[in-house]
C-alpha cells in the first residue's frame, strides 16, 4: 500500500511530468487554451497511461526485449483508440475541443517513457499507481497552465468570468504564441529554483533529472527509441538511439546545461 | 486547373498559415532540440521533409486500400503509428545500404523522427480532411516545409542569441521559447494570405 502512495506522490510532486521532467510538451502547449481543456486532456492521458502501464507490466515477462517498443506502441495505441471512442460517445464537446490531439496521445513521451522506465521492470500494482500518479501530475500541470492562459487571455476561469469588465483580455494568451510565453516563464522558474538550490549546496540535479530539458535529451526514457531494437539482447543493455547523435554533435543537441553556460 | 489551385492553397496554408510547429505545436521536440545551428537545423528539416512526404503517401495508400476498404477506420491510430515507426526504421536501413552518402547526411536525424508527433499528426489530419493520396502527399510536403522554415529561422536567431546577455534564469530553453512565441506572433500575420 505504501508503495502505491509513494508512486502517487512521486508522479504528482517529485517527478511531475510537466513541471519537473518536462515531458510531453506538444499536447501541453496545444490544448491548454482553457482550464477545462487542460483538465480533460490530462485525465484522458491519465486513463491511457494507467491502463497501458498496467498491461505492459502484466505482459512484461512475455514481451521479448527486442520488439518491446512495437509491443508498447500497440498496447498504448489500443487504449488511445478505446478512450477516443468513449469520448466520442459520452463527451463529444471535449472530443471536439481536443480534436486530433487525442490520437496524438500515442506519441506522448510520458507514456512510452513510463512504459520503458517503470512498467516494463516493475509489478502491475505499483505500475498502475505510477501511471495514475503521473497522470494526475500531468492533469494538475495542464489545468494550471490552462487556468493561467484562460485568466490572462479571456479573463475567465473554468468558463466563468472572474475578472471585472474593466480588464482587457490579452487575447494572445489563448492563441498559439501565448502557450510559448507561459511555458517560457515556467521553465525560467524551474531554472531559478535550480540555480538557487545549487547555490545553497542542495542536490539540484534531481530537478529535471528524468528528461533533462525536452524530449530530445531523454533517450533513456524511451522517446527516441528505435522501433526495432536489434542490439537489445539483454534486458539491461539499453542502447539509446540518440547515442549516435550525441557522439557526432553533442553541442548541437544539449539545449541547456547550466554548468556549461556558466563556464563560458 | 481547379485541382492545381486547390493544391496551391493547401501548400500555402499548411506551410505558412497554420504552421505545424508555431500554430499546431507538433514536432516541438526536434524544433527546440536541434535548432542550435542553422546547418543542423537544415539537415533535420530535409530529413523531416523526406520522411513526412513518404509517410503521408504510405498512410494515404493504407487508408484508402485497407482501412476504408475493410471498414476498419477506427483502427487508424494503431495502424498509422506502427506503419510510420516501421517505415522510418526501414528508410534508415535502406539508406544505410543503398545510399551511404545520403545516410551520412540524414542518418543521425532519422531515429529522432520515429516518434515525432508531426508525422502522425499529418497522417491523421489527412485522414480527417479526407484528402486523397496526392493531396495528402502535398499536404505532408507543405507541412514539412513549414517545419523546415520555422526551425531554420529559429536556428538563425539562436546563433545570434548566443552573444546576448540573457538574464540567468532565462538562459537556454526559456529564451528559445520566448523567441518561438514571437515567431508565432509573426506567423499569425500569414493568416491574411488566404
Amino acid at each position: 500500500m505504501s508503495k502505491a502512495v509513494e508512486r502517487l506522490y512521486n508522479g504528482f510532486i517529485k517527478e511531475n511530468p510537466t513541471f519537473v521532467l518536462m515531458l510531453g510538451m506538444c499536447p501541453t502547449l496545444a490544448v491548454t487554451t482553457s482550464a477545462v481543456n487542460g483538465l480533460g486532456m490530462g485525465l484522458t492521458t491519465m486513463v491511457v497511461l494507467a491502463m497501458s502501464n498496467l498491461f505492459i507490466s502484466l505482459l512484461r515477462k512475455i514481451i521479448p526485449n527486442r520488439v518491446r517498443i512495437p509491443a508498447f506502441i500497440v498496447i498504448i495505441a489500443s487504449f488511445v483508440t478505446i478512450v477516443q471512442l468513449l469520448l466520442e460517445a459520452y463527451l463529444p464537446f471535449l472530443n471536439k475541443a481536443l480534436g486530433m490531439y487525442i490520437p496524438l496521445i500515442v506519441v506522448n513521451c510520458i507514456i512510452l517513457g513510463r512504459a520503458e522506465a517503470y512498467a516494463y521492470s516493475n509489478p502491475p500494482i505499483p505500475s498502475l499507481f505510477d501511471g495514475i500518479g503521473m497522470g494526475l501530475g500531468f492533469s494538475f500541470a495542464l489545468t494550471c497552465i490552462g487556468a493561467v492562459r484562460e485568466l490572462l487571455g479571456a479573463g475567465k476561469l473554468f468558463g466563468a468570468a472572474v475578472l471585472p469588465d474593466s480588464y482587457v483580455p490579452i487575447r494572445i494568451f489563448t492563441q498559439a504564441p501565448g502557450a510559448f510565453f507561459v511555458l517560457a516563464v515556467l521553465v525560467a522558474l524551474q531554472n531559478f529554483v535550480k540555480t538557487k538550490r545549487k547555490k545553497a549546496g542542495k542536490p539540484y540535479e534531481k530537478i529535471g533529472s528524468g528528461c533533462s530539458e525536452d524530449c530530445m535529451n531523454c533517450s533513456e526514457k524511451g522517446c527516441t527509441k528505435r522501433f526495432y531494437d536489434a542490439d537489445a539482447t539483454e534486458k539491461e543493455s539499453k542502447v539509446p538511439a540518440i547515442k549516435t547523435v550525441e557522439e557526432k554533435g553533442s553541442d548541437e543537441l544539449d539545449v541547456l546545461d547550466l554548468e556549461e553556460e556558466e563556464n563560458k | 486547373m481547379r485541382n492545381v489551385t486547390e493544391l496551391l492553397v493547401i501548400l500555402v496554408s499548411s506551410s505558412l498559415v497554420s504552421n505545424v510547429v508555431l500554430s499546431q505545436f507538433l514536432g516541438l521536440c526536434p524544433f527546440l532540440g536541434v535548432s542550435r545551428k542553422v546547418k543542423t537545423a537544415g539537415g533535420m528539416g530535409v530529413a523531416v521533409i523526406f520522411v513526412i512526404t513518404l509517410a503521408s503517401a504510405v498512410a494515404g495508400v493504407i487508408n484508402k486500400y485497407v482501412l476504408i476498404r475493410f471498414n476498419i477506420q477506427y483502427l487508424d491510430t494503431i495502424v498509422f503509428i506502427l506503419v510510420i515507426a516501421a517505415l522510418v526504421q526501414f528508410v534508415e536501413m535502406f539508406l544505410k545500404k543503398a545510399m551511404p552518402s545520403l545516410y551520412e547526411a540524414l542518418g543521425v536525424y532519422l531515429p529522432l523522427i520515429t516518434t515525432n508527433c508531426a508525422v502522425l499528426g499529418v497522417a491523421i489530419s489527412n485522414e480527417q480532411a479526407e484528402y486523397g493520396i496526392l493531396t495528402g502527399m502535398v499536404n505532408g510536403f507543405a507541412t514539412a516545409v513549414g517545419f523546415t522554415i520555422a526551425i531554420v529561422i529559429l536556428a538563425g536567431i539562436r546563433e545570434k542569441i548566443e552573444y546576448n546577455d540573457v538574464p540567468e534564469s532565462f538562459r537556454g530553453m526559456p529564451i528559445v521559447l520566448l523567441t518561438a512565441g514571437l515567431m508565432a506572433i509573426a506567423f499569425v500575420g500569414f493568416s491574411g494570405l488566404l
